[in-house]
């Protein structure tokens, strides 16, 4: 049986490179797709289901990093999760936490050896992977890569322009941030305000005991979940205390929730 | 420095700098041509006593000063450069002259009376006195208000020259960061590295403007303005490396009218513009767009446009900040003043469109 792959690079001459570098490096390997975002990505590693993945980090639209989770959170149960490379020209926070998970990641410009010591350790891991799903395993590197951002100062009010006015709204009051679009949904037991500050700038500066991700675009207030439930599809879904909302909980922080 | 509270209640003069150090050496320097004027008067008749004509060389001078020198700040066209403009400065010192005139005599003949310097004689004026005392303040006044004018505009000028070579650093600064930041630096190079195996004269022709485009930040020269033309070729170097590492994501068009390309402007003026077209409009967005570079000239002014139908830009930008569009419009501002405008338009189609206005130079 041959392995498959899959290359997500944005810039196409790299795109290229990287599939001349492995045809050298990996003659056996059969690349099924090349695509140039996070979306495209997602979409082709589901329908073709390749056995190894490289991933640019900075792609238009969706990250190299948030398309991994994505597809963990799509892949079908019981399937084996594909091996992941991420590829990047610099980025310092990301590669101390590939290090410190023992995530494969190449640097741009490719070089051979570097890539051929990439491809021996992936042959080796196929070879090992057997029957073992290696889903929850992913799942778990994932999410520690996702949470690397370092903590910054703790945000004590939410500033939310309502009209010609701000509203000073303090943390304490928030159960939800939600991102949609080019914005971030903050819900209060009464009230829903629009801000244009990222999630992923948001996070940091929350406390991690008081908000959980309970997906790449929900945070919620820990102690105002009320209940967590799985449906047919094996999906988990929570509500909270104060708003009517069903929340989907993804795959990635399904661990949070477990019966004590 | 935190504002009084007293400023809400005295509008009109909220801006009023004085320093007093700069002052005191202004009355003394008059003071100086005051003595140098009674000397000279009691050269041409040393008959007359001395110290009436120091008397009231003196005292025309001090209402002269305080008129002119201090009240110069209270107009509201000396906000910014300390005098007024031409009209309301001629009325200024007409006024001073016509103050020192009759406030200076009363005072000196004050003076003169007080301390009995018109000796056994008495007070002697006759109608040519006045006349003479007239001519003497009114050229004098204007004589010295045009000395202090002119040293002054001297040290402003430079100055503004010392702003605008500062601007012109700084934007050379921020474009060695642009290039040097990592991501572009090793992404173009792995670009350069795949084309020289399967297209060496491409690699070659890509080479070429990584260099021009780096010999831009360290070129020796220090000049604050340069054409138009040599403006776009660095932005070609730019987009021509942006386009080989986007490649059909991109696409861009310059368009300058041959006889605007002499055309001086702030070097790397839009540089920064256009960064941040590709950067925070365009390579976000997942089908890529089009970016194009307009000059033309209306109303008598010449437009630069750098429009892109990227995915828009966050509030910030909208209203004016952030994204080095401050640096431009200060840059602006320095060097032409209200002359010169930027304006940031989201259009209605997807994108950012930003409009630069400066004064026209006929060469």
């Amino acid at each position: 049986m041959t392995t498959t792959a899959l290359i997500a690079e944005d810039e196409p001459l790299l795109a290229q490179a990287l599939q001349a570098e492995l045809a050298r490096a990996w003659p056996q390997l059969r690349i099924v797709a090349t695509v140039g975002d996070g979306a495209s990505a997602v979409r082709e590693a589901l329908a073709r289901k390749p056995d190894v993945l490289f991933f640019d980090i900075r792609m238009p639209g969706l990250g190299g990093l948030d398309a991994a989770a994505q597809l963990a959170d799509e892949w079908p149960e019981g399937e084996p999760f594909p091996a992941l490379v991420f590829v990047t020209a610099y980025d310092q926070y990301a590669v101390q936490a590939f290090e410190a998970q023992a995530v494969d990641y190449v640097l741009k410009p490719v070089q051979s050896a570097r890539l051929e010591r990439t491809v021996a350790r992936l042959q080796d891991q196929l070879a090992k992977r057997g029957d073992a799903p290696g889903l929850d395993e992913a799942v778990d590197r994932l999410r520690h890569l996702l949470s690397a951002a370092p903590a910054s100062t703790r945000l004590k009010v939410i500033q939310a322009s309502v009209g010609n006015s701000i509203r000073v709204v303090p943390v304490e009051d928030v159960l939800v941030f939600e991102a949609a679009d080019k914005y971030v949904r903050v819900l209060t037991a009464g009230q829903e305000y629009l801000i244009r500050t990222p999630l992923k700038d948001l996070l940091p500066q929350l406390d991690a005991d008081e908000f959980w991700q309970v997906h790449r675009g929900t945070v919620v207030r820990a102690a105002a979940i009320d209940t967590v439930t799985r449906d047919e599809a094996g999906k988990l879904h929570l509500t909270l205390r104060g708003r009517p909302e069903r929340l989907a909980v993804s795959r990635l922080y399904a661990h949070l929730f477990k019966a004590m | 420095m935190s504002a009084p509270p007293a400023d809400r209640t005295l509008p009109p003069f909220a801006g009023v700098r004085i320093d007093p150090r700069s002052k005191a050496r202004h009355l003394l320097q008059s003071w100086a041509f005051c003595v140098a004027i009674a000397v000279f008067q009691f050269a041409l008749q040393p008959d007359r006593p001395f110290m009436p004509s120091l008397a009231y060389s003196l005292s025309i001078g001090t209402v002269s000063w305080a008129v002119i020198d201090l009240g110069r700040h209270f107009f509201p066209s000396s906000r910014e450069t300390g005098w007024p403009a031409l009209l309301p400065g001629i009325v200024l010192v007409a006024l001073g002259i016509a103050a020192g005139y009759l406030g200076g005599s009363a005072l000196g003949d004050l003076l003169c009376r007080t301390f009995g310097w018109y000796g056994a004689g008495g007070a002697q004026h006759a109608p040519a006195d006045h006349r003479a005392a007239l001519i003497i303040t009114t050229l004098a006044g204007i004589g010295i208000t045009y000395y202090f004018y002119s040293v002054y505009r001297g040290k402003f000028l430079e100055e503004e020259m010392a702003e605008a070579r500062r601007h012109a650093d700084e934007a050379r600064l921020k474009l060695l960061e642009t290039q040097l930041e990592p991501h572009m630096l090793f992404n173009t190079l792995a670009n350069l590295r795949a084309l020289i195996a399967v297209d060496p004269p491409r690699a070659q022709r890509m080479l070429d403007h990584m260099i021009a485009y780096l010999r831009s930040t360290l070129d020796a020269s220090r000049a604050t303005t340069h054409p138009l033309r040599v403006e776009f070729d660095r932005l070609r170097d730019y987009l021509e490396l942006m386009a080989i590492r986007m490649g059909p994501r991109l696409s861009y068009e310059l368009l300058l009218p041959p006889e605007l390309a002499p055309h001086p402007v702030p070097t790397l003026l839009l540089q920064p513009l256009v960064e941040n077209a590709i950067q925070h409009g365009l390579e976000p967005k997942v089908e890529g767009g089009r970016l194009t570079v307009i000059a033309r000239t209306e109303g008598g002014e010449l437009v630069l446009d750098v429009i892109d139908t990227g995915v828009g830009a966050p509030a910030p930008v909208t209203q004016g900040h952030g994204f080095g569009l401050t640096q431009v419009r200060e840059r602006l501002a320095t060097l032409y003043g209200p002359a010169a405008r930027l304006a940031f338009e989201q259009d209605p189609t997807p994108g950012a469109h930003v409009t630069i206005r400066l004064p026209l130079h006929i060469a």
